[in-house]
């Protein structure tokens, strides 16, 4: 931590000193690479200048020279902490552009596995919180949790954070009915007695109360004009959710209820996300109650491989075997724009396509964007101590703020 | 008809309407196609036009900013502002088409969000925007050169980062590639691609 004593133009003979610090790039509450250039008056915010761009990669530009199925599995390393809520947007991209049905079991899976990721990606995010307030044990409980839920991934897909098992068309394998029957246990047992325990430690707890309520509140106008989105808006009390409003795959066909905040403070925006977790475990069980038997992936072999075991004794299969997996398939020239409603907020995709086989242009909407510039008025006039509950409670991760 | 199961919102008949009668003139094209209205606007009215559409067909988010490089049009550039209706659960898109030197007004008075968004068009494709205070590099290195996104920039980039022994710090020096960057064609020349067969070039200028 460096520090510059700056002399700031004050009135009458006084001369205060503001200092500027630098938070970050390396900082344990920053949840990964973020420079925060902050303007103090003593310990109190004036003006503070988030510097991000430090993790870039240049995704969008990679994807360009990479044909639609091979852009893919770049849309889990944007949010890490969700793997399976970023690769939906683009899926969905893609089978608007080519207006391509998925059976109803893909479809059922796609939204399941996209709530599990929910309780996946909110299980760190509440427990790196309420660490960076000042407690410990409900973040080690809720990274057993977490665990159990890479499992889960793991075992559907065969990897535990970079899964890239949604596919343009549906999934990319079946599951097995064990995976499926495990899943239904932990919903209906092990998550809500674990996470109630783990909540319960915080939600009432009086230093966990003052380090959150009442800072950094936002109001309904703010939070439109500042572009927030998923638990940001909600807790600051407008009931909008993209799966509810916008409704994608099946999430039509679920019943969930939408919290809201009161206040729009950072208390509100935890209590959001623990609210949604319960919600997240009632999609899951219906998914699992109503998902019926049947193929997982589109059967237009245009555009979704064969399995493998065809390709070895029919020859039209080992011919679309051969064409996907070399040229890929071509999407009609056009362009969307398609959001969804990730853990974080509404993370979008502006697809162009030129009619060939790769993407003219992928421009990916982060969540993470829109909320990190609001830290400067949201900050402002708070402790220094403040700035690491409001970045707790916006859930930031920089692969996805980046890119 | 409708097959996929990508977000469905309000149907586009009624927005469109609209639109066409809250810009008027302003308006130069409205294009409903997969499913989406795409507004297309002078660079000059984008504030006239922006203003009315938040004000009076109520687009109360600006989600996104999106830059767009067509090397072969003129002009060049194209910034597309995706907006969204929380009262009308509606989305659009409002289409720009501009240069390198032709700035873009800046719609940070309209939404604040714009301020990033149109730091990271600028930083990656060198699109100005007139009146928005801050336009810094956003995503790139300080002191970066150039404007990544562009069609014309290489994949691989000008430079590269290394630690120097000599030096004691990280420093960046031009980019040496082991092995030359393989970009394969996969269009099928069944399937009509424009291929300009060996012998049909030869003895052209380059």
């Amino acid at each position: 931590m460096s520090m510059t004593p700056e002399l700031s133009p004050t009135t009458g003979d006084e001369t205060i000193q503001n200092y500027t610090i630098n938070f970050g790039p390396q900082h344990p509450a920053a949840h990964g690479v973020l420079r925060l250039v902050m303007e103090l008056d003593g310990e109190i915010v004036e003006r503070l200048d988030p510097h991000v761009g430090l993790l870039h990669r240049g995704t969008e530009k990679l994807i360009e020279y990479k044909t639609y199925a091979q852009a893919l599995p770049y849309f889990d390393r944007l949010d890490y902490c969700s793997p399976l809520g970023m690769e939906y947007s683009y899926v969905l991209a893609c089978e608007k552009l080519l207006n391509l049905e998925v059976p109803l079991r893909g479809q059922y899976l796609r939204v399941m596995f996209a709530e599990l990721t929910r309780i996946c990606n909110h299980m760190l995010n509440l427990g790196s919180h309420v660490m960076d307030v000042g407690a410990m044990t409900p973040n080690l409980w809720m990274f057993e949790l977490r665990e159990d839920c890479l499992n889960f991934f793991e075992r559907a897909s065969g990897a535990r954070m970079h899964s890239a098992w949604f596919r343009v068309g549906g999934v990319h394998q079946d599951v097995p009915l064990k995976l499926l029957t495990d899943i239904g246990d932990w919903v209906d047992g092990r998550l809500p007695e674990l996470f109630a325990d783990a909540i319960s430690l915080v939600a009432d707890n009086r230093i966990f109360k003052q380090r959150n309520v009442d800072i950094a509140i936002v109001s309904k106008e703010d939070a439109l004009k500042w572009g927030f989105s998923g638990p940001m808006i909600r807790a600051a009390g407008i009931p909008w959710d993209i799966r509810k409003s916008q409704p994608y795959d099946v999430y039509d066909r679920v019943d969930f209820d939408i919290p809201v905040g009161t206040k729009g403070d950072c208390y509100d925006r935890f209590m959001v996300r623990v609210a949604e977790v319960y919600q997240s475990a009632r999609i899951i069980k219906q998914c699992l109650r109503d998902m019926p038997e049947g193929p997982v992936a589109s059967e237009d072999r245009k555009v979704v491989p064969p399995k493998r075991a065809a390709m070895k004794t029919d020859m039209e299969a080992l011919i679309h075997h051969f064409k996907l997996y070399t040229e890929g398939f071509h999407v009609p020239a056009g362009s969307v724009y398609v959001a969804t409603e990730s853990p974080k907020g509404e993370f979008g995709v502006y697809l162009v396509s030129d009619g060939t086989n790769k993407p003219y242009r992928c421009k990916i909407r982060p969540t993470a964007f829109s909320h990190l510039q609001a830290m400067d008025f949201m900050s402002r006039g708070h402790m220094l101590a403040d700035t690491t509950a409001i970045l707790g409670a916006m859930d930031i991760v920089f692969g996805e703020c980046d890119r | 008809m409708t097959q996929h199961s990508a977000p469905k919102f309000a149907d586009n008949a009624a927005p469109a309407e609209a639109i066409r009668a809250a810009l008027g003139t302003v308006l130069v094209d409205l294009v409903d196609s997969h499913g989406e209205i795409a507004v297309h606007v002078a660079g000059q009215d984008l504030l006239t036009a922006m203003n009315a559409l938040r004000e009076v067909c109520e687009y109360q988010q600006l989600m996104e900013i999106a830059g767009v490089d067509w090397p072969d049009r003129d002009p060049r550039f194209e910034v597309v502002y995706c907006l969204l209706s929380v009262t009308k659960n509606h989305r659009i898109r409002v289409h720009v088409a501009t240069n390198e030197d032709q700035p873009v007004p800046s719609v940070t008075g309209i939404w604040p969000v714009a301020g990033w968004l149109e730091r990271e068009v600028f930083d990656m494709y060198g699109v100005l925007f007139e009146g928005n205070t801050d336009l810094r590099r956003i995503l790139t290195d300080y002191g970066f050169q150039g404007h990544p996104q562009r069609k014309d920039f290489p994949l691989s980039g000008h430079v590269e980062l290394r630690y120097s022994e000599e030096h004691k710090r990280v420093m960046y020096q031009p980019v040496t590639l082991t092995q030359d960057f393989r970009n394969f064609d996969f269009m099928s020349p069944w399937e009509g691609a424009d291929y300009v067969l060996p012998e049909a070039d030869k003895g052209e200028a380059k």
